[in-house]
């Protein structure tokens, strides 16, 4: 099985797409922090003080690296799936199309341990790019402007000491990590069933998109759904910033994105293990 | 102990509405090229992908050394080596690469070895290019290299000459031969060049429209009615008219072609013909026997010829 991992590490990571997406982000984040760095930091202080300044004295570095951080992890997590479907979309499609299963599947390999390797690589590929990020905005972040503690207005205002953040946000990537490896396992699910590698990305988009609408809109039918759509749980990294902790909501929707991730992955092995290669 | 080594019982494909392979027996025995015959559309690559487990079959089942595809699955397949159509790659890896990840599934196989087998096939040089930029002969070359590495004992190939030059397909036919005949490797082998089989088959099974029309040896049939004689003589317009008043030839096809006449004829009567025709006082330059697999696949799936049982 670690050949086979190993082998699909080598297939996934040596072709140039795996990277589009740690492009785009090596671009994209840097670009936003000098934009920060050089005046945008200002709009932001005028909007934290004009909700704040009537109510508490503001002094100190709030607007540091945590912050910013925080505020990326926010504002990123909509678009990160969209990178994450290049590859994953390509996993199964992406050898139906080239014609490749005629020759990995006619080994004595069972098809079962193929899917399992496929799903494991892509799963490394979405957490290595979710850590990626992390890093990359916060490190950048902290290094443009500098430490502190953490403001969160999030059910109010919470000041958490900076001491604990290196902790809280190793743990919301964790939980955000987990959250892209359900859009993942979707759209490997959404691989198994076609020989387009663009179909799983629009498919898995659309369902993303659908879902946010159907969860943004307070009609009691749509909420009456919410519970049974994985993005209402992609905001459980937030959760940890909450004081306190509610490690009970936090185990559940851990639990309830596992489920998925595990649902997802298992009805593709079935799937592909019946599947006719007729590419 | 039986010297089957792959028998397809009753092996049927239906797709909806329509019946792709319609409960097709073949036997291959081993050590032999087995030759697998079909129009476009036949259902032959249907067959091919059901042995190899591609594709599942609506009914029936396919042993494979003794060994159910239906009980065994995947394991069945230990021994086979197979290219199926057009060979396809990782094209953005190296011939190199793509061997060892394609080549060692089941069993990690050394640089060294590869090597060996690429040096086989004439791609040694372009080892470590990227496969992306072989032509589709090189492609196909790799897909041999790929297979002579696992060194099974049954090799499965569809059409594995298909974009070859003169010089690689006769290379190809070489190959298998001498695996054949050297190693006791058996093969099976689907091709639309159907001198190719005729050339090297020792057996082989004629489909159309999914349902197996005929099948034993290349000899037995080739020799299995009338088939044509080109006669090559210095008058063929007066030859025409002098055969068509033996009574022998009178029912039989005959036309003048150019400069030759082509008779349909049992291969066993060519000598009273030439007989018959230096009697008479025309010079007989050539009687060449023309029944060829092509004629007889062709007379078989327009249906002038009558299908055999298996």
């Amino acid at each position: 099985m670690i050949r086979l991992i190993w082998f699909e590490l080598i297939k996934t990571f040596t072709r140039w797409r795996t990277y589009i997406g740690f492009i785009a982000f090596g671009i994209i984040v840097p670009l936003v922090v000098t934009g920060l760095k050089l005046g945008g930091q200002d709009s932001f202080k005028r909007h934290l003080f004009s909700l704040l300044q009537n109510d508490f004295i503001i002094g100190g570095n709030v607007l540091n690296g945590w912050f910013f951080g925080f505020f990326f992890m926010g504002a990123l997590w909509v678009h990160v799936p969209v990178v994450l479907t290049i590859v994953a979309g390509d996993q199964i499609a992406g050898e139906g199309n080239a014609g490749t299963f005629r020759f990995l599947l006619t080994h004595s390999v069972s098809r079962t341990r193929i899917i399992t390797a496929k799903f494991i690589v892509t799963l490394i590929y979405t957490a290595v790019m979710v850590l990626f990020i992390g890093g990359l905005t916060i490190g950048l972040s902290l290094c443009a402007f500098g430490g502190g503690d953490l403001l969160v207005v999030r059910k109010g205002i919470l000041v958490i000491q900076e001491a604990r953040l290196p902790y809280l946000f190793l743990l919301a990537y964790g939980l955000a990590t987990l959250s892209m490896f359900v859009v993942s396992s979707l759209c490997f699910l959404f691989s198994a069933f076609t020989d387009n590698p663009i179909g799983p990305i629009i498919a898995t988009m659309a369902v993303i998109i659908v879902s946010i609408i159907i969860i943004s809109l307070p009609f009691d039918l749509f909420q009456a759904v919410r519970p049974y759509l994985f993005v209402n749980y992609f905001d459980a990294w937030q959760k940890v910033f909450d004081d306190p902790v509610p490690w009970d909501i936090i185990s559940m929707n851990i639990a309830i994105l596992a489920g998925f991730m595990i649902t997802f992955f298992l009805a593709a092995v079935v799937y592909f293990s019946r599947k006719d290669i007729l590419s | 102990m039986t010297d089957i080594i792959l028998r397809a019982i009753n092996l049927t494909k239906r797709y909806k509405n329509r019946l792709a392979v319609d409960h097709l027996n073949i036997e291959v025995r081993q050590g032999e090229i087995f030759g697998f015959l079909g129009p476009n559309g036949a259902g032959k690559s249907t067959t091919i992908r059901m042995i190899l487990r591609l594709i599942f079959p609506t009914g029936g089942d396919v042993e494979i050394f003794g060994a159910s595809l239906k009980e065994a699955g995947h394991r069945a397949l230990a021994n086979v080596g197979a290219v199926v159509e057009k060979p396809a790659f990782y094209g953005h890896l190296s011939a190199m690469r793509n061997m060892e990840i394609l080549g060692g599934l089941q069993k990690p196989v050394g640089r060294r070895r590869i090597m060996e087998y690429l040096e086989r096939v004439g791609l040694a040089e372009r080892a470590f290019d990227p496969v992306k930029t072989y032509s589709h002969g090189m492609n196909q070359r790799l897909g041999l290299a790929l297979i002579l590495l696992k060194e099974p004992p049954l090799i499965i190939l569809d059409e594995p000459t298909t974009g070859l030059d003169p010089q690689g397909m006769k290379e190809v036919r070489e190959l298998i031969l001498e695996l054949s005949r050297e190693r006791g490797v058996t093969v099976l082998l689907s091709s639309h060049l159907l001198y190719e089989v005729e050339m090297i088959a020792t057996r082989m099974a004629i489909i159309h429209h999914g349902r197996l029309r005929v099948g034993g040896s290349v000899h037995d049939l080739l020799k299995q009615g009338p088939s044509e004689v080109l006669i090559k003589t210095d008058r063929p317009a007066e030859a025409l008219q002098f055969l068509k008043t033996i009574d022998t030839y009178s029912s039989a096809r005959i036309q003048v072609d150019g400069g030759s006449i082509n008779i349909e004829l049992d291969q066993e009567r060519i000598p009273e013909l030439n007989r018959q025709l230096v009697s008479a006082g025309f010079n007989v330059g050539a009687l060449v026997p023309q029944r060829t697999l092509e004629t007889y696949f062709l007379n078989l799936i327009e249906g002038r010829e009558g299908a055999d049982n298996p």
